[in-house]
């Protein structure tokens, strides 16, 4: 099979074009000696099925950032018949650089212009075929957002592959990636004959749009505003698609599933029913939510406004020894702490990359929404929700300014801030969709594998032994109940809920799941009965606990593979257990104390 | 002859010298800061946050500390 490797700056759309050529086939590949997943697909070309590789985006082939030296390493040690490079039209005459440092490599390479229609509208044109002979190898303008001359580069890359070509083997390529030389000088050379630029370029729209949304003053506000509204939206727009589901779910269960396994087994048909069948269909009542919000999510972050977002909040940031980048990231981990962590490789400095994982922890991901949107559904009265959820949000943030202020000592940073802001672009419904359908099979992918285990170990934990009442004091799950009570009950977490707060350590999508599993009840029934054994202090505790704990075991692995540290894992569980117990402490007590 | 922090906004100026280490000045290259080329400051952020700056085609944000060790020719 042929192999292509796809690679460009960041910001150059090279993300939109892998999604366009692969159309969503992609999975996650392992790459020996390589600790980035990286994505790859099987695209048709030319005849060829070949395996077309997502590299990281870089900015110089010979710079030194964790992504630089994957992509070095990458070539360095897997043979590849295509090299795609991808830039922007816009700002091909400092991005030309790269395509030269490539042309290097003697490997056989084709140069994709991507943003044709932005570099079209500021009046920049391109002559491919001047620029083609310099280089000395294929130029395509492209439009991966909306496929202008995708099929083209297609037939163009099946044409390159049918070539015989003398491929550089790694080893050849490694020893060339060793050295640097003069390719600042034939950048301008090949610009300066091949493209006409006016001399001041801006685009009047973005200017506009910044001209308000990055004011002195009205920036801030009208960023939170948005942030509020959009939140407030998912919630509004999810409500009635969520008590569809649930509708569903319960007609499923008393119309289909309990008619066919009357015939079990009362044990087997009580772990289907009451374990496994409630317990997913607790969680999967959330899951339209969940949809809308990575849906929502993907649209801003494809905007450009995030690094608006870094702009506006560096200053606070910096105050905090972090900087507006761990902002972005903080936002990302709205959505999953996993790919936040992940994302502060674009950190250089070690002491601030460790200060932003530290905290990333700490701001509420989806999965703990879905705790959220239960508990506040339970015990608050609608018009309450809007604030009691926005005040987790709030209270998430205050964690994090709160962490980051008492150890940016330990983690001292001297690491510039330097970022690119890109022009505002609208997200077109493909892109949205692809980038949310991403998120949702990722999600869903997780929430069932842990769920499955997860609800069946709580069942088990509370239908064992046999010879007394499901979930009391004599089961595996009231002993160990039993077992945490003297640190629970001081912060109000009764028997079922620490079996709860124990199994949303491996992950908070089990919570509400294992809830439904310990009361044998679901839906409706299952918030009354919750409604009745906890009152709204005491579940308050409870989110406060599960907002801050340890938020699942693959943000704990993602930690220590980030951080190659494992006293650093154990530190971020740690502080983050304490923090939790000290402020769930302050709350349930200091509401006790004032008799509520 | 000035540096980059001291601009105002809407002024701009022409790259004389940039006084960075080895990594920054890398960086601040491939993002087209390069001796010669034209750079303006757009805005800068309120609390003494980012400059906002435009070279050519591209926006820039980077902070005080940073712009300090660019130095400009005024136009």
């Amino acid at each position: 099979m042929k192999r292509i490797a796809l690679l460009g700056m960041p910001n150059t759309g090279k993300s939109t074009l892998f999604n366009r050529l692969s159309g969503a086939s992609a999975r996650v590949g392992n790459w020996p000696g390589i600790t980035v997943d990286l994505m790859s697909a099987k695209i048709l070309a030319g005849g060829h099925i070949a395996e077309l590789i997502d590299l990281p985006g870089l900015y110089d082939l010979h710079g030194f950032s964790d992504d630089e030296q994957v992509v070095r390493h990458f070539l360095s040690n897997h043979a590849v018949d295509l090299v795609i490079i991808v830039l922007n039209s816009s700002q091909i005459d400092r991005q030309l650089s790269l395509a030269l440092q490539i042309k290097q490599l003697g490997l056989p390479t084709t140069l994709l212009l991507n943003m044709q229609d932005e570099a079209k509208r500021s009046g920049i044109s391109i002559d491919t075929q001047a620029m083609s002979e310099q280089l000395g190898f294929p130029v395509q303008t492209i439009s991966a957002k909306y496929g202008d001359g995708c099929p083209q580069a297609l037939q163009l890359i099946g044409q390159i592959l049918n070539q015989p070509a003398t491929i550089s083997s790694p080893q050849d390529v490694a020893k060339l990636l060793e050295v640097d030389n003069q390719i600042e000088q034939t950048m301008h050379d090949i610009v300066k004959h091949a493209v006409q630029m006016p001399v001041k370029l801006n685009d009047e729209t973005t200017d506009q749009i910044d001209r308000i949304l990055l004011h002195p003053w009205l920036g801030l506000p009208i960023f939170f505003l948005a942030m509020f509204l959009l939140f407030q939206f998912i919630f509004t727009a999810g409500k009635p698609l969520q008590d569809g589901m649930a509708w569903a779910l319960d007609l499923f269960r008393t119309e289909a599933f309990e008619p066919l396994l009357s015939g079990l087994p009362v044990w087997l048909n009580g772990l289907l029913l009451d374990g496994i069948y409630n317990g997913i269909g607790t969680v999967a009542a959330f899951v339209p939510i969940i949809v809308l919000f990575f849906l929502v999510m993907s649209m801003v972050e494809d905007s450009g406004y995030l690094s608006r977002a870094a702009f506006l909040m560096d200053s606070l940031m910096a105050k905090m020894g972090l900087d507006g980048r761990g902002f972005v990231m903080i936002l990302m981990g709205f959505g999953c702490n996993v790919p936040a962590l992940m994302g502060t490789r674009v950190m250089r400095s070690r002491p601030m990359r460790l200060l932003t994982m530290l905290v990333i922890p700490l701001s509420l991901c989806s999965a703990r929404l879905q705790v959220f949107l239960f508990m506040i559904a339970t015990l608050f009265v609608a018009h309450q929700a809007a604030f009691i959820m926005f005040g987790l949000y709030m209270v998430s943030f205050l964690t994090i300014f709160l962490t980051a202020i008492l150890f940016k000592n330990q983690y001292k940073s001297t690491e510039p801030f330097i970022l690119e802001l890109p022009p505002y672009r609208f997200p077109t419904p493909r892109q949205i969709w692809l980038r949310g359908w991403q998120e949702v099979k990722h999600f869903l992918n997780r929430a069932s594998k842990f769920i499955v285990i997860g609800v069946v170990l709580v069942w088990v934990m509370t239908h064992y032994p046999t010879d007394v009442a499901p979930a009391s004091v004599g089961t595996i799950a009231g002993q160990i109940g039993q077992f945490f009570a003297p640190v629970l009950n001081p912060i109000g977490i009764d028997t079922q809920l620490a079996i709860a707060l124990i199994f949303g350590f491996v992950a908070k999508e089990i919570v509400v799941g294992s809830l439904a599993v310990i009361y044998g009840l679901q839906g409706d029934a299952l918030s009354h009965q919750i409604a009745m054994n906890i009152d709204w202090v005491q579940g308050m505790s409870f989110m406060l606990f599960t907002l801050i704990y340890t938020p699942c075991l693959s943000t704990i692995a993602t930690m220590k593979s980030e951080s190659k540290s494992s006293l650093f894992m154990w530190l971020s569980i740690v502080w983050s257990l304490g923090l939790a117990w000290i402020i769930s402490f302050i709350f349930y007590q200091g509401a006790r104390a004032l008799g509520l | 002859m000035t540096t980059l922090s001291n601009l105002t906004p809407g002024q701009h100026g022409t790259i004389h010298a940039i006084h960075a280490d080895q990594g920054l000045y890398q960086r601040l290259n491939a993002l087209g800061f390069r001796i010669g080329k034209q750079i303006a400051l757009i805005r800068r952020a309120s609390f003494n946050g980012p400059l906002h700056v435009r070279i050519g085609a591209t926006d820039i944000i980077l902070r005080e500390i940073e712009a300090q060790r660019i130095q400009l020719d005024l136009a």
